[in-house]
C-alpha cells in the first residue's frame, strides 16, 4: 500500500491528459473546443484531500475530506465533499446513513459561530468578546475556588477538594483535548468530572 | 472490545444481545455478514424488540426489558447441565478451581452481608480461602463443594428453562435452541463474540449483565481468541479514549483511582495496591501500580512532584463519597450546592434521567458555560419553547455561556474506537466564524486562573500554579504536545535494572510502559497509551493495510492500547504448552523459549506457558468466575428486577431494583409502579441519527424528522391507538406526545403469568436544530443508576399511554 499517493494528484493528471488527448487526436473545430472549454472540470480535482474519522460512533470509519484550500498551507479552507476511506481497514470505504452525510453536519446551519451570553432573567443571548467571556469565567472560577474549596476534613487530612463547581467532559474530543482538560480540572481540585461513558 | 472491529469475521457465532449493531454501528457490523458470507457463522439476536440486526439474523428471540441476567444464567446453568464446557480452559484459565470461604453465600436474592439500612454488602466472606503461604487455596478436580465450579453450579441451579421463561418472557422452546447454539462454542474450533452496547449497561444491574456474558464466555474458553471476546460496541467516537484518560470523577488516566478520604496518605493509598499475586508464579502486572502513578504524577506537577512531598499526591482531590458523578452532581445541584457547571460537547437536559430535575437543577446555578459546535438544548434550557420546554424564562437566574467550539473537521488529534485502536486525524476545514478549538478554550481559562493566583494568592494555589505546562504557545498547547506528554518520556536516563545499561535517554520519549519507572525518572500522563508516540514518531498516525494471512490484526494500522496489542488477553488462545486451542486460527504461540505469532503477545515474551498464566492482570493470573468483592451487587450476577417493573422479583418480593444502587431520597417518592404506569419501555436510537446531533443536519433530519413511539398490534388496540395516530405517554416523572408507529416488531410476551406490552421510545429528537420538535426519553426515565457505575437506568421503566388530540397545526 502506497501511503503517499495523492489521489487528488493523480485527478488533476488525468485530467489534464484527457482534455489534451482527445481535443488533438479527434480533430475537433473551434465550435467543438469552445464546448469543451466550458465543460465543467472534475470537481474534486483542484481539492485538497484530508484523513480524519467520523465523529459519531466508535466503529471509526476512515473518511477522506475534500476542502477547497489547504488548511496545512495556512489556507482558509473550505469543505466540499466528504467520502468512506477506501484504504480503511475497518470500513473500506463505506459510510452509513449518519457518515454519508457528514459533510452537512459540519455545515449545520445551528453550528455556533460566537460566543454570546444569556444574562439572568434574560430571554435571549447576546454577543460577547471572547476575551470578555474567558475573563468573566476565570473569574467566577477563581472567587467560587476561593470561597469553597475545601483544604482539609474534620480530622485534618487534606482532602483539597472543590464541590461547587463541575466539569461535564465530552466524548467526541480528541484524547488531546480530554488529557488537557483532565489536567485543569484536576489542579483546580473539581471532583464534579464526568464524562458521556456513563450515559 | 476485547478485540478488533475486523476480528469479528474469525466468529463462528455472533449473540446480539444489548445492542442493536446494524443501526446503530452499521459499518462495524458489515464483518457480521462476512463472517456469516465467508464462514458460515450464525447469528442470533436477543432483544425486546424485533431490530434491524434481528431481520438480518438466523434466529430471533424476544426478551423481556431488565432481565438478561436470568437468560444468562440460565445459559450458564444450561451449559453445566450438558457438558458444553471448554474444560481445559476452565480448569487452567479461570478461578473454577478456586475455594471460596465457609460464611459466603446466597439466599432471598441476597449475598451474605447485607446492610439494609445501608444498602450495601459487607463484602468480607465474598473471597477466596487463603492458605498459610498467603496463596489462594485451590481444587484442581473441582469437587470441593467450595470450589468456584461447585459454587456457581448451586448458584445457577434456579435458573431453569421454566424458570427463565417465566421471568424473561422468552419461550422455553427459542431458550433452549439458543443455549444449544450457543454450547456448540464449547469445542476448541467454535468461537462465539458477544456484540453489546448500552442495551446493557443502562441498567441498575448493567455491570452484572456483561459479567454474566463474560462468564458464559469463559466457560466456553472464547475469551482471548480470534472471533471471540467481549465487545463493547461503545456510543460515541471517543468514548473510550475519555474514559482511558480518566475524566471521570474518581479516576486517573489509565484506570488508575483517586484517592478517597480514608487514604490519608500516600503510603496508605498504596498498602491497598500492592496486587501481590494470588498463586505461585503469577505476573500479577499492577504490581507496577507505583510506577504508573508516579510517572503520572511527574506529568501533572513535574520539579514539583518530588519523593519529599510524596510525588505532590496531597494536590490531588480526596473523594469523602464514592464519586461525584453525573447523577450526584444534578442533585447537588437541586439542593443549591453547586455553583458553575461547564458542559464540553455534553447535552445533559436531554441526556440525564428526569429532565425536570435537570431543568431545575441548572436554575439554580451562578453560571452555566457550554462549550459545542451545536447550539443545544442544554444552552438554551432557560428559553420557553411551549410544550417541548416549558420554562418560566425571567425567573431563571443562571447566567449562560455559549462558546462556540471546532468540530472533528477543523481539529486534529486521536481518537479511540472501541477496539482501542488510537486513530490521528487532521484537520481539512476552517473553523466558521470565531469558534475556537477546545484545547484553546481550555488553555485560555486555565491560564487566567493560574495568573489570578500569581498575582492575588488564595485557596491552596500549588497545584495550580505548579501544574506542569511546558508548551511552545501556553495559550493554546499543540496537540502533537499533548500526545507526546501522555506517551511519556524520561527526565533522566533509564536504565535495565539487570544489566545497568542505559535503555532511554534523559529527554526521550519512552516506546513502552515497561520503560516507566517509580523512582521519579520517567513521567507519563497516561500509562496505557506509552508506544503511541515513540523516538520514531506518531504511531497512531500509521497507515499501512497490510494483513499477514488475513487474519484482521492490523498490526501496523494507528495504535491500539495496551502495547499495540489488538486481541486482550490473547495469551489465552494458546493451551498449556502454548500451542493454539484451534490450529485454523492460531494467534499467538510459544516456539519453546519465545512468544510470537500473529499478535502482540499478552504475557512477558519469555514466559513458561506451563508456569505463567493467561490473565496477568489479575493476581490470581487466571480469569474470574467468582469476582470477590470487586463488584458492589455480587460476586455472582443475580436476578435482580429494574426499579420500575411490571412484577416483584420472585426471589425476594421486598427488594426493588438493585438492592445496592444508589439512590437519593428525593427520587424514590418518583419512582412508578405498574398499577398506575402498566407498560414497559425502553429507549433506542435509529440508524439515519446519531445521539441529538445529526437533527442539526437538515438532511438526517429529512430522513427521520419526527419523535415517534413504537407499540404492538395488540397494545394499540387495547388502547384505540391508530396508526400514525398521536399519543400521549407518561410516567411518574413527567410526559411527552408523539406519533405512534404500530409494528409487528415489538410483540406482548408473558411474563409471571401476565402479559407486558413494551413501548419503544427512541432518543433523537429536542427543541433545537432542523427536525421537528419533540422529546426525549430522559422526560420518563427514573434517576437511578448502576450499583457499579450509577450509569442511568435507561433501558427498562414503567409508562402509560393513551391516544391524544391531533397538534393543533401552527
Amino acid at each position: 500500500m502506497n501511503i503517499d499517493l495523492s489521489r487528488r494528484g493523480f485527478l488533476r493528471l488525468a485530467g489534464a491528459g484527457v482534455a489534451a488527448t482527445s481535443l488533438g487526436a479527434m480533430g475537433f473545430g473551434s465550435a467543438e473546443a469552445a464546448e469543451a472549454a466550458q465543460v465543467r472540470a472534475y470537481k474534486l480535482a483542484t481539492t485538497t484531500e484530508t484523513r480524519n474519522t467520523c465523529p459519531y460512533c466508535s466503529v471509526a470509519c476512515g473518511i477522506i475530506m475534500y476542502s477547497r484550500g489547504d488548511v496545512k498551507a495556512g489556507e482558509t479552507a473550505e469543505l466540499m465533499h466528504i467520502e468512506g476511506d477506501a484504504d480503511h481497514p475497518t470500513n473500506r470505504g463505506t459510510l452509513c446513513p449518519k457518515g454519508a452525510a457528514l459533510k452537512d453536519f459540519v455545515h449545520a446551519p445551528t453550528r455556533l459561530t460566537h460566543p454570546r451570553i444569556r444574562r439572568a432573567g434574560s430571554d435571549q443571548f447576546e454577543e460577547i468578546s471572547w476575551d470578555e467571556a474567558l475573563d468573566k469565567i476565570a473569574r467566577e472560577l477563581k472567587d467560587d475556588r476561593d470561597a469553597n474549596f475545601i483544604a482539609t476534613n474534620d480530622e485534618g487530612t487534606p482532602v483539597n477538594r472543590w464541590t461547587t463547581a463541575g466539569f461535564l467532559a465530552a466524548s467526541a474530543t480528541t484524547n488531546e483535548t480530554a488529557w488537557l482538560t483532565y489536567k485543569t480540572v484536576r489542579s483546580m481540585g473539581i471532583v464534579g468530572f464526568d464524562n458521556q461513558a456513563r450515559v | 472490545m476485547t478485540n478488533p472491529w475486523t476480528d469479528i469475521k474469525n466468529t463462528d457465532l455472533v449473540i446480539v444481545m444489548g445492542g442493536n449493531a446494524a443501526e446503530a454501528h452499521p459499518c462495524g457490523f458489515k464483518w457480521v455478514t462476512e463472517a456469516k458470507a465467508h464462514r458460515g457463522a450464525k447469528l442470533v439476536v436477543v432483544d425486546p424488540r424485533y431490530t434491524r440486526t434481528a431481520s438480518v439474523a438466523d434466529y430471533y428471540a424476544p426478551i423481556r426489558p431488565g432481565s438478561d441476567i436470568a437468560f444468562l444464567m440460565g445459559a450458564i446453568r444450561w451449559c453445566m447441565e450438558n457438558d458444553k464446557v471448554q474444560w481445559d480452559y476452565v480448569r487452567d484459565y479461570t478461578n473454577a478451581s478456586f475455594l471460596v470461604r465457609e460464611d459466603f453465600g446466597w439466599q432471598d436474592g441476597l449475598f451474605s452481608g447485607y446492610d439494609e439500612e445501608k444498602r450495601d454488602f459487607d463484602k468480607e466472606s465474598w473471597d477466596y480461602q487463603i492458605g498459610d503461604d498467603g496463596f489462594a487455596l485451590t481444587d484442581p478436580t473441582l469437587e470441593n463443594p467450595r470450589c468456584v465450579w461447585q459454587m456457581l453450579k448451586k448458584h445457577v441451579d434456579v435458573y431453569t428453562p421454566e424458570f427463565v421463561e417465566n421471568i424473561t418472557g422468552t419461550p422455553r422452546d427459542k431458550f433452549l435452541d439458543i443455549c444449544g447454539m450457543i454450547g456448540e462454542c464449547s469445542a476448541v474450533d467454535k468461537t462465539m463474540t458477544s456484540m453489546y452496547a448500552l442495551g446493557w449497561t443502562q441498567h441498575s444491574k448493567g455491570a452484572q449483565n456483561i459479567r454474566g456474558m463474560a462468564m458464559l464466555q469463559l466457560i466456553l474458553g472464547n475469551i482471548g481468541v480470534r472471533g471471540g471476546g467481549m465487545n463493547a460496541l461503545r456510543g460515541h467516537s471517543n468514548i473510550q479514549g475519555l474514559t482511558d484518560i480518566g475524566l471521570m470523577s474518581n479516576l486517573i488516566p489509565g484506570y488508575l483511582n483517586i484517592p478517597t478520604e480514608s487514604e490519608v496518605d500516600w503510603q496508605t493509598y498504596l498498602s491497598t495496591r500492592s496486587f501481590t499475586p494470588l498463586r505461585p508464579g503469577q505476573t500479577s502486572y499492577w504490581q507496577n501500580y507505583p510506577t504508573f502513578m508516579v510517572s503520572f504524577l511527574k506529568a501533572m506537577w513535574g520539579d514539583a512532584a518530588t519523593e519529599e512531598n510524596d510525588w505532590a499526591f496531597d494536590y490531588l482531590p480526596k473523594l469523602d463519597v464514592p464519586a461525584y458523578d453525573i447523577l450526584r452532581m444534578f442533585e447537588l445541584m437541586n439542593n443549591d450546592r453547586v455553583n458553575l457547571y461547564f458542559c464540553q460537547g455534553f447535552n445533559p437536559l436531554l441526556s440525564i434521567p428526569n429532565r425536570e430535575k435537570v431543568t431545575t437543577g441548572l436554575s439554580k446555578l451562578k453560571m452555566l458555560v457550554v462549550m459545542d459546535p451545536l447550539s443545544t438544548e442544554t444552552s438554551h434550557f432557560w428559553q420557553n419553547h411551549g410544550a417541548h420546554n416549558d420554562v418560566d424564562t425571567a425567573s431563571i437566574q443562571t447566567e449562560v455561556l455559549e462558546l462556540p467550539t471546532t468540530c472533528f473537521a477543523e481539529d486534529e488529534g486521536a481518537l479511540v474506537n472501541s477496539g482501542r485502536w488510537l486513530q490521528w486525524h487532521w484537520p481539512g476545514a476552517t473553523p466558521p466564524g470565531e469558534a475556537k478549538h477546545d484545547t484553546w478554550i481550555m488553555a485560555q481559562i486555565w491560564t487566567r486562573v493560574r495568573e489570578l493566583y500569581r498575582t492575588e494568592g488564595g485557596a491552596f494555589p500549588d497545584p495550580i500554579v505548579n501544574l506542569s505546562w511546558d508548551y511552545a504557545d501556553p495559550g493554546e498547547p499543540h496537540p502533537s504536545e499533548l500526545a507526546r506528554e501522555m506517551n511519556g518520556r524520561a527526565l533522566s536516563d533509564v536504565t535495565d535494572p539487570a544489566t545497568g545499561a542505559v535503555i532511554v535517554q534523559a529527554g526521550q520519549q519512552v516506546s513502552g510502559f515497561g520503560q516507566l519507572r517509580g523512582d521519579g525518572s520517567t513521567m507519563a500522563g497516561c500509562w496505557i497509551y506509552a508506544g503511541s508516540w515513540t523516538e520514531e514518531g506518531n504511531m497512531m498516525a500509521r497507515r499501512d493495510n497490510s494483513d499477514p494471512d488475513d487474519v484482521g490484526m492490523y498490526l501496523n494500522w494507528a495504535f491500539a492500547w495496551p502495547a499495540n496489542r489488538r486481541v486482550l488477553y490473547n495469551r489465552a488462545s494458546a493451551d498449556l504448552q502454548g500451542q493454539p486451542w484451534d490450529a485454523t486460527r492460531p494467534l499467538v504461540q510459544w516456539d519453546g523459549e519465545r512468544w510470537g505469532g500473529y499478535d502482540v503477545p499478552d504475557i512477558a515474551p519469555t514466559a513458561n506457558p506451563s508456569e505463567v498464566g493467561p490473565f496477568i492482570m489479575n493476581q490470581e493470573g487466571v480469569s474470574r468466575l467468582f469476582t470477590r468483592g470487586m463488584m458492589r451487587d455480587g460476586p455472582f450476577p443475580t436476578h435482580m428486577e429494574p426499579f420500575e417493573s411490571p412484577m416483584a422479583n420472585v426471589f425476594n418480593p421486598r427488594m426493588r431494583g438493585n438492592p445496592v444502587a444508589r439512590i437519593f431520597e428525593s427520587d424514590v417518592a418518583r419512582l412508578g409502579g405498574s398499577d398506575e404506569f402498566p407498560f414497559v419501555a425502553t429507549s433506542y436510537r435509529l440508524t439515519e441519527h446519531f445521539h441529538y446531533w445529526t437533527k442539526h443536519n437538515p438532511v438526517n433530519a429529512a430522513l427521520q424528522p419526527e419523535f415517534f413511539v413504537e407499540i404492538s398490534e395488540e397494545l394499540a388496540a387495547e388502547r384505540g391507538i391508530t396508526k400514525g395516530g398521536r399519543v400521549r405517554v407518561w410516567g411518574a416523572r413527567g410526559q411527552v406526545w408523539a406519533k405512534a408507529v404500530v409494528t409487528k416488531r415489538i410483540k406482548p410476551m408473558t411474563c409471571d403469568g401476565k402479559t407486558v406490552h413494551v413501548v419503544g421510545i427512541p432518543l433523537h429528537w429536542g427543541f433545537m436544530g432542523a427536525a421537528k420538535k419533540g422529546w426525549g426519553p430522559n422526560s420518563l426515565t427514573p434517576f437511578v443508576g448502576d450499583a457499579n457505575t450509577d450509569t442511568p437506568e435507561f433501558k427498562a421503566f414503567l409508562v402509560n399511554i393513551e391516544p391524544a388530540a391531533e397538534e393543533p397545526v401552527a
